[in-house]
């Protein structure tokens, strides 16, 4: 079932802060986009081994984020899961498919390009921000999953 | 010092996705389910993260060029086409099915939950797909470019 969540705005907001301060300082320092999709393609698929270790590092930092809240404030931040595992692995291969098609996700095209006012990144997020709303919609009010 | 600078620029993402709800699949997908459980939190989110990058960015691409690198590495592309939005719909379905991103998922690998797991595998399997089918477009543009001209 649909669990219901806590409306959370000034956590949100500050992780928000968060995450533009740490694209602002990818930008400031190595002049690079924080696009998870693209930081992510360059680790598995490597351009040569320069390239590879910033990737590694930076998404070892990611990685390390819950668990330095972990040791902050004594909690595992909150992850329900409220779909199956087939749903992951469906939604897996499409998130992989779509990123890589589309050259971005919530990361690089709706916080680093919105913020560029790039034309592609606003067309990318309204498509995605749309279908995802409409993919949620079907799955909850249609399917009554 | 570099990589280690930019360890910290991942943890404070990290950081930042874990406190604001992006990694929790049941925070995003009441998100976009308006039309029943929402949770508008995530737009604090996006608000917070865009003030920020909206203003930093101008400061930062003032400069003549980034701290550790001789220049920016800009997105060049300006082409709206149908693999753009095609691909940005698809990745939409995908978030909507399992209610994971990809700067949701990467720092959620860190909470050890299996989920999680099996999600950026799945994910990673996708990316490959995607590659071994855009290699089979580009092939297949070329053959055809070639047969016209012969």
């Amino acid at each position: 079932m649909t669990p219901v969540t806590e409306f959370t705005p000034l956590a949100s907001f500050v992780g928000g802060l968060l995450i533009g301060l740490a694209a602002v300082a990818l930008m400031a320092l190595r002049g690079r986009v924080l696009g998870a999709t693209g930081i992510l393609a360059g680790l598995i698929a490597p351009a040569s081994s320069s390239d590879w270790a910033w990737r590694a590092a930076i998404v070892a930092g990611m990685i390390s984020g819950p668990i330095a809240v972990m040791i902050v404030t004594g909690a595992m931040p909150e992850i329900i899961v409220p779909v199956g595992l087939p749903a992951l692995v469906a939604g897996g291969l499409l998130v992989g498919l779509g990123v890589t098609f589309g050259s971005g996700c919530t990361s690089g095209h709706g916080v680093c390009g919105l913020a560029r006012l790039s034309p592609r990144s606003i067309v990318a997020t309204l498509t995605f921000m749309a279908s995802t709303g409409l993919t949620v919609y079907v799955i909850r009010h249609v399917l009554g999953g | 010092m570099r990589l280690l600078a930019t360890y910290l620029i991942g943890l404070v993402f990290g950081i930042g996705i874990a406190i604001s709800g992006m990694m929790n699949p049941a925070k995003v997908l009441n998100f976009f389910d308006v039309a029943g459980m929402w949770d508008p939190s995530l737009a604090f989110v996006m608000g917070g993260a865009l003030i920020v990058t909206f203003i930093g960015y101008r400061i930062a691409l003032s400069r003549p060029r980034p701290v550790f690198e001789p220049a920016f590495s800009l997105p060049t592309s300006r082409t709206i086409d149908a693999r753009l939005v095609g691909g940005s719909a698809v990745f939409g379905i995908g978030w909507g099915i399992a209610g994971f991103c990809p700067g949701g998922a990467l720092p959620a690998i860190g909470t050890g939950r299996g989920e999680v797991l099996v999600f950026v595998a799945a994910m990673i399997g996708g990316m490959f797909a995607a590659r071994g089918l855009q290699g089979w477009l580009a092939r297949r543009a070329r053959q055809s470019a070639g047969a016209e001209t012969a």
